[in-house]
């Protein structure tokens, strides 16, 4: 594990006994589940460290991809709950409910790969990354960016979500796809399977956060920032700078679809309000309030941002978006690193304090020869 | 290697105009190993246009680049660095989030795909590399700094060392003195020298003591067209270069 030095090892130690221990252990099965799907939205701001924050790429289109990944896993759920016993009072038994109403007698043909659950399984990030990789070859090669990619991902959000509920009996429309009982035969909705779900859900962040620090620590990472900065002498460095910015969304969209298929399974439904512009912005605040430069900020921005939210809706519903509204011009005008620059700057040089001091594996060899280099500037 | 021919880089009629305005004007020259070549010109005379071109920042109208026999006009930015033309840019243009030792690692020419370089390894190699550039550079001390820390004209050499790493056949400076100190142009002319050694170079530059220290041959530009071309004396001596440049 090169690529973890102390402080990430700590980080992830703390992230780990946090979520899968110390929540656990003080919440009820109720509000544990709530916390389950906050960090779904974790996955989704790890994504966007790496595309937004790292490489510059403001996506505001993440929903899609959450989307997606839910509907994947959605529909494979539904297909189990739509067995033909179940539905026998349709007139088309084995499809499911939403389908019988609206007068289709036969399974679509896109639903039928989803009875299986491999084919599920693999169909979660594949078909997000797909659609991310043209999008992606699409303007990436073109070199469009910026605020113009900003607003196509924008625009594709908008076209999904109108697709969505426009093709109600394919799609379940407006409400979605709901109602779902059973992955694989096992009853996700009642309290035990929720805190198991709970758990997975928390395992595959840490991996995903594993995977996440792997890319930012390879050499593709300092490329990220580099073209962040510089993409011209990135690309007359002799780099694509299009296939690393389609790689990085991707990798992006591969991590938010992740995310939405455990929301649909601790949630038990998936719809169009988590895939459209709206919730896509939330995402990006998410991301912005933890610290767009920071893996840990960023998970810890979606918990404490969606916690809020809850504890205002159930107070002041009328509130919250306001509320919302106000902490994001706040992050943005005083702490532009977002929770994660505020403990960059108070709280990092104290733990370098208490650290034990240990010779650091300093990855230059220059160092050595130059010993007049300071510890402090190591880093 | 690949061409028979004795010079390095043919430019030749090459043009392009932006909205009609000819920027480069059926433009020829030749550029032959191991040269020193020094483009002068006034202001708009289409030098940095010129750099644009060879390396594919902007596409032609008309006309050819041949480099090593191989036609530049057509091929991808990226594509041109990798056949061996390395381009300083006139206002340095380094990481400043990245340490010294990363920007250099950046330009090192190995793992330039998306999974060549998450597969990248810093090992003795590159650190061998790094350091031997970075002493090259003066700036053998500063590895582990900020980029953005460094003054101006240790960013200036942080780019130049960023193109010795790739080891071009050609290399294009834009300007590589411009806002340094005295002592600061003494030493990267010392730097050029050392590092034009198997390798051609072609300089933008308007500092006349430095282009007089450096160049082997001087093209002169003006309106995108060449009025003249040979030794320091040679232009100096041309009554055209007077009138348009020198004079003022």
């Amino acid at each position: 594990m090169t690529f973890l030095n102390r402080k990430d090892i700590a980080a992830i130690a703390i992230l780990a006994v946090l979520l899968l221990a110390v929540l656990p252990l003080c919440l009820d099965p109720f509000r544990l589940n709530l916390v389950g799907k906050y960090l779904t939205y974790g996955f989704v701001a790890l994504g966007l460290v790496l595309c937004w924050g790292d490489a510059g790429i403001l996506s505001l289109g993440q929903g899609i991809f959450f989307g997606l990944g839910g509907y994947c896993m959605a529909m494979y759920l539904k297909l189990e709950a739509s067995s033909p016993e179940a539905t026998k009072i349709q007139s088309t038994p084995g499809i499911p409910d939403f389908m019988d109403w609206n007068q289709i007698t036969s399974l679509p043909l896109f639903w039928r790969p989803f009875h299986s659950l491999a084919f599920t399984i693999v169909a979660v990030p594949l078909v997000p990354v797909l659609l991310a990789l043209i999008i992606g070859l699409a303007m990436f090669k073109r070199r469009v960016g910026g605020t113009y990619f900003a607003i196509i991902t924008q625009a594709v959000a908008a076209i999904l979500t109108i697709l969505i509920i426009g093709q109600q009996g394919y799609t379940g429309g407006v409400n979605g796809i709901t109602d779902l009982r059973t992955l694989n035969g096992w009853d996700i909705r009642p309290d035990h399977a929720k805190i198991v779900l709970y758990f997975i859900n928390g395992g595959l962040l840490i991996v995903c956060v594993l995977l996440a620090q792997f890319v930012r620590r390879s050499k593709l990472g300092r490329i990220l920032v580099a073209m962040r900065d510089k993409e011209d002498r990135v690309r007359f460095s002799g780099y694509d700078v299009a296939n690393f910015k389609i790689f990085v969304f991707c990798l992006a969209a591969g991590l938010a679809a992740i995310g939405g298929a455990m929301f649909t399974l601790q949630v038990g439904f998936m719809s169009p309000s988590f895939v459209g512009i709206v919730p896509s912005i939330e995402m990006v605040i998410f991301c912005a309030v933890g610290g767009r430069t920071s893996i840990f900020g960023a998970i810890y921005g979606a918990l404490t941002v969606n916690w809020a939210r809850t504890t205002f809706s159930e107070g002041l519903p009328q509130l919250w978006l306001f509320a919302m509204g106000s902490l994001f011009i706040l992050v943005v005008v005083v702490f532009p690193d977002g929770l994660a620059g505020i403990y960059r700057r108070y709280l990092d040089p104290l733990v370098d304090r208490m650290l034990p001091p240990v010779r650091r594996r300093i990855p230059v060899a220059a160092v050595a020869e130059t010993p007049q280099v300071s510890p402090t500037f190591a880093e | 290697m690949s061409s028979e021919t004795d010079f390095l880089l043919g430019v030749e009629g090459l043009t392009v105009s932006f909205d009609g305005f000819k920027a480069v004007d059926d433009l020829s020259f030749y550029l032959d190993r191991n040269e020193i070549r020094v483009i002068i010109g006034p202001n708009g005379a289409g030098k940095t246009t010129v750099l644009d071109l060879i390396c594919g920042r902007t596409k032609a109208t008309g006309g050819s680049i041949r480099f090593k026999g191989r036609e530049l006009t057509r091929m991808k930015e990226h594509e041109i660095v990798r056949a061996g033309v390395g381009r300083k840019f006139q206002t340095p243009s380094i990481y400043e989030d990245l340490t010294v030792f990363e920007n250099l690692e950046i330009s090192f020419p190995r793992g330039r795909s998306v999974f060549g370089a998450l597969a990248f390894r810093r090992d003795a190699d590159v650190k061998d590399r790094v350091e031997q550039i970075a002493r090259d550079i003066f700036l053998a001390d500063r590895l582990n700094d900020l980029a953005e820390y460094l003054s101006h004209g240790q960013k200036q050499w942080l780019e130049i060392g960023m193109l010795l790493i790739q080891d071009p056949a050609l290399m294009m400076l834009d300007e590589p003195v411009a806002g340094m100190s005295v002592s600061e142009r003494k030493k990267t002319a010392e730097l050029l020298h050392r590092v034009i050694q198997d390798r051609s170079v072609l300089v933008i530059e308007h500092d006349m003591d430095f282009v007089g220290d450096i160049a082997h041959k001087i093209t002169v530009l003006h309106q995108g067209r060449v009025i003249s071309e040979g030794s320091m004396a040679h232009v100096k001596a041309d009554p055209k270069v007077v009138e348009v440049y020198l004079g003022h």
